[in-house]
């Protein structure tokens, strides 16, 4: 151990969907400020195995804040305290010396709690398949730069596609919706040629979608890009209602 | 050297440029009625599987997914930065077919087969049209055209990319084709499952055996195809690129099980990731090889100077990779700028407080945009801090999301000082030893992508992998999964009742219940540790004879120990990361020996295998084309016990020469 930062960690535990769950607390001495939230964990799930206690369950993959699998709602905050970042990416520097550290799982009616601090996010997979693409069977494709496109519209594209899919969203909001996410594939097909065809029947099915799921209506609180690790845009959200408004008025689809 | 009997590359007849299109048109079809009643099982949803997956639905066939993430669109691909290659010739700049072909040849040194680089050359600019198709948003020119930078090893600008997260928005655009068949009902998705073994009946693949992830379950699932997209196994060494979960498993099942094992000691450590920090480190982070295009590497001159980077003046740096290939420079290929970055630092003139690491420094880069921004608007009596201010901005544009993460990693503004690097595990080029038609040595049985042993030879030119996923799963299973199924079409649904599915899947459980009974002191965390150390100092960037006999006796003690004294936590009827974890270490154990076997029978230095007793005096890889020109393929013969057969590599097209960057 190289570190001497020591914590008070109060973890949530829950066994499975149905189980109640609660609050444990466990003392964490010799962190160093160089290691990153997760390795933190790390430490502590060896230090259960040693005395005999079954280790946190969490997601995570990456580790360096892509893959969007990470999902710890740390102190009230999705991902923490920093902005733009994901829990993978947040350090222990970012915390000090005798801290007392809440960590909870993602919490909507949408994403049931799986064990501990993993949950089922499913949903927002149902969410792209109602509509998240562009329907092009691989081998139709022409050349790639017979479609020029502004680059404006494409930077813009880009930013409201790099979106990572956790849902820290969806946990910051109070309502528990998902319109952030879904207007950032929404905007991203909208704002390109190649997503025109689609582009009202997309915005009808993956809002349904979106609904059927049980995600709540959004108050434009904004809670939701505040926490996201990838800052994206509220704009998203305006341009995803003007979509949809738009697709309503002229279509009757769903 | 002749190829081994048990081997059958199966290449097409004919001229090297014909023999895709001629095998493509002569290859045998199934008619869309058949396609319903064949079913693909695809392991794995990176580039290669969910585009795999997602194009195979699309012609009809009735597909599985896996995936051990909690969705598809998590997969490792994700996390590609730099970018994808194709042969476009956008730039005007003289790329071609056959360049792609010949650098990609060149830059594995002459272990990659000549048929299939080919092929991936020829179908790379087909991946860019699908891809910009489907939404993908590669950056791109004021204009409104695609956009390109030059990656290692090339002298060309072939690279396509979209910021630093080109993997993400490739990954992405795959995911929605793949979700689309979801919506569909052509694709069956299964999240949270790992794969545990595959299951032969009567010398053909015909399914699989899964455990649910969340409620333990132990599944079986019957195809009469399967597909292996399940990445690289890097992580062998504990510490590397790869994310926690990515795991040599599904390929180490199929290997046990038949599927023999190509190039296993053929790994590629990538020059630019962050510098360790500790012991509690988990994972190592790349800063993408793009990063090259404006950074320059360099050491100090004088040993052991401890001044800041930026305090040290110009003509006391040293650099290295300038002077020592001029024609190349910073791009020279990864595996050369790697040891060339091991050789400074064990002379004694690394950096940082491990003194493990070089400078990449982009000073230079920000100097010379910020210039070239006053002279764009006009502005011709600039002030240096101006020039500055404008360079940083153009470097942000470019680099920005990977100057965020080295700055949140390290704590340091890459801004302001130069960043410190030091090369790490990134990429497996061994894998699965697979045919012109993707299929390993068990009919039915494919492997696609990083899980196969590739066509990057003994080293991947950077922006490569991305190119082979989608490559192999958008353009080439689709037709050459034909030259199997067709004659599938009589055999019928596959019962999963057969006795072969009953045998494995008591094999799996009997394999889970004992190591939840070991019940010993160590961790399989602990474990993992200790057999990345040895694999990162035996079988790592530099190995010797000597050094790989000590790792084999090593982790043969280690496998005795682990099936002795694991620590296996919970019970296997719900969610436990433990035992996904305890059984995907089991399995690097045992693809360790055979990575150091390998190793040692390689009595030669080439690409990413470097055998510090073969290289020329002024320390470059020394192959031996003599005895070595073959790709090794492993067949397991049970516990400890590999036979070695051995695939020629003939080069028709190509002239063999001493690698060269000067």
């Amino acid at each position: 151990m190289e570190g001497n930062m020591r914590l008070s960690l109060k973890v949530w535990r829950q066994s499975n969907t149905d189980a109640a769950g609660g609050f444990e607390d466990y003392k964490l001495d010799n962190v160093s400020p160089d290691m990153s939230f997760l390795e933190m964990f790390d430490v502590l799930n060896e230090q259960l195995i040693e005395e005999g206690k079954e280790p946190v369950a969490f997601d995570h993959d990456c580790r360096e804040g892509i893959c969007g699998m990470c999902s710890m709602y740390i102190n009230g905050r999705p991902h923490g305290p920093l902005r733009g970042v994901t829990t993978c990416q947040l350090h222990m520097r970012s915390f000090k010396d005798g801290d007392t550290i809440v960590v909870e799982p993602w919490r909507a009616q949408a994403f049931p709690v799986i064990k501990d601090l993993v949950v089922d996010r499913d949903a927002f997979d149902r969410v792209i398949s109602a509509g998240g693409f562009i329907s092009v069977n691989t081998g139709n494709a022409q050349d790639a730069n017979s479609l020029p496109i502004a680059k404006e519209a494409a930077d813009d594209a880009f930013a409201a596609a790099a979106c990572i899919g956790c849902g820290a969203c969806v946990a910051a909001c109070k309502n528990a919706s998902a319109m952030l996410f879904v207007s950032a594939k929404i905007s991203q097909l909208a704002l390109l040629p190649q997503g025109q065809a689609e582009r009202s029947i997309r915005a009808e099915k993956m809002v349904a979608q979106m609904d059927a799921e049980g995600f709540g209506a959004c108050t434009n609180t904004g809670a939701c890009s505040a926490e996201c690790p990838k800052e994206i845009s509220l704009e998203n959200i305006a341009r995803m209602n003007r979509e949809y408004i738009g697709a309503k008025f002229s279509s009757s689809a769903v | 050297m002749a190829t081994s009997s048990r081997l059958d590359a199966r290449i097409p007849q004919g001229p090297l440029e014909s023999k895709w299109s001629k095998y493509r048109s002569s290859v045998p079809l199934v008619n869309p009625a058949n396609k319903r009643n064949l079913e693909i099982i695809v392991v794995g949803t990176g580039l290669a599987g969910a585009s795999a997956a997602a194009t195979l639905a699309e012609l009809g066939y009735k597909v599985k997914a896996f995936c051990f993430q909690d969705s598809p669109r998590r997969a490792h691909s994700i996390a590609a930065q730099g970018g994808i290659n194709a042969a476009k010739n956008y730039q005007n700049d003289g790329d071609s077919v056959y360049r792609l072909f010949y650098d990609t040849i060149k830059g594995g040194d002459y272990r990659a087969r000549e048929a299939n680089v080919h092929r991936l050359a020829e179908v790379s600019g087909n991946i860019i049209d699908q891809c910009v198709a489907a939404g993908v948003p590669f950056a791109r020119e004021y204009g409104g055209l695609l956009s390109n930078r030059s990656f290692g090893g090339t002298q060309v600008q072939r690279t396509f990319y979209a910021a630093g997260q080109t993997g993400q928005q490739l990954l992405l655009g795959a995911y929605s084709g793949l979700q689309r068949q979801v919506g569909m009902g052509t694709v069956k998705m299964y999240n949270r499952h790992e794969m545990l073994d595959v299951v032969n009946i009567d010398g053909k693949c015909r399914g699989i055996i899964a455990r649910n992830l969340i409620t333990g379950e132990i599944e079986r699932h019957g195809g009469h195809a399967v597909l292996l997209c399940t990445g690289g196994y890097g992580n062998v060494f504990y510490l590397s690129t790869n994310a926690m979960g990515s795991n040599v498993t599904a390929a180490w099942k199929a290997h046990k099980r038949g599927a023999f094992f190509g190039n296993p000691c053929f790994t590629q450590i990538h020059p630019t990731c962050i510098p360790v920090s500790g012991e509690h480190q988990s994972k190592l982070t790349l800063m993408s090889e793009s990063l090259r295009n404006d950074g320059r590497i360099w050491v100090p001159k004088k040993k052991d100077d401890n001044r800041p980077g930026n305090e040290i003046p110009e003509d006391e740096r040293d650099y290295y990779l300038e002077r020592r290939y001029p024609a190349f420079g910073n791009l020279v290929p990864r595996d050369i700028a790697s040891r060339a970055a091991k050789e400074r630092c064990d002379a004694g003139y690394g950096v940082g407080t491990s003194k493990l690491a070089v400078y990449l420094d982009f000073a230079a880069a920000v100097e010379r945009y910020g210039r070239a921004e006053a002279n764009k608007n006009n502005i011709h009596n600039a002030s240096d801090a101006d020039i500055i201010t404008w360079g940083k901005a153009v470097v942000k544009e470019k680099y920005g999301n990977l100057f965020d993460m080295y700055k949140q990693i390290t704590g340091e503004d890459p801004y302001e000082v130069p960043m410190r690097i030091y090369p790490a595990v990134h990429y497996t080029m061994g894998g699965l030893w697979v045919d012109y038609n993707l299929m390993t040595t068990v009919p039915g049985l494919y492997s696609l992508g990083e899980a196969n042993f590739s066509d990057h030879g003994a080293n991947r030119l950077g922006a490569s992998a991305l190119m082979q996923g989608l490559a192999d799963g958008y353009f080439v299973i689709p037709y050459t999964i034909g030259a199997y199924l067709a004659s599938e079409i009589r055999t019928g649904k596959i019962s999963t009742d057969h006795e072969a599915f009953v045998k494995a899947e008591a094999e799996v459980k009997e394999r889970i219940d004992t190591l939840l009974r070991i019940q010993g002191k160590t961790s399989p965390e602990l474990f993992h540790r200790r057999l990345g150390k040895i694999m990162w100092e035996k079988c790592g960037m530099a190995r010797n004879a000597e050094g790989l006999k000590e790792a084999i006796q090593e982790i043969r003690q280690l496998r005795k120990e682990f099936w002795s004294d694991v620590k296996v936590m919970g019970t296997a009827n719900y969610f436990n990361p433990e035992l996904d974890k305890a059984n995907r270490v089991a399995d690097f154990i045992e693809l360790g020996e055979l990575m150091c076997i390998d190793a040692l029978d390689r009595n030669e230095s080439c690409g990413g295998h470097f055998r510090e007793e073969y290289q020329t005096e002024e320390g470059e890889a020394l192959r031996d084309d003599e005895n070595y020109m073959y790709v090794s393929a492993w067949e397991h013969k049970g516990p400890e016990n590999w036979e070695l057969h051995k695939e020629e590599l003939i080069y028709e097209n190509i002239k063999i020469a001493q690698r060269s960057y000067k």
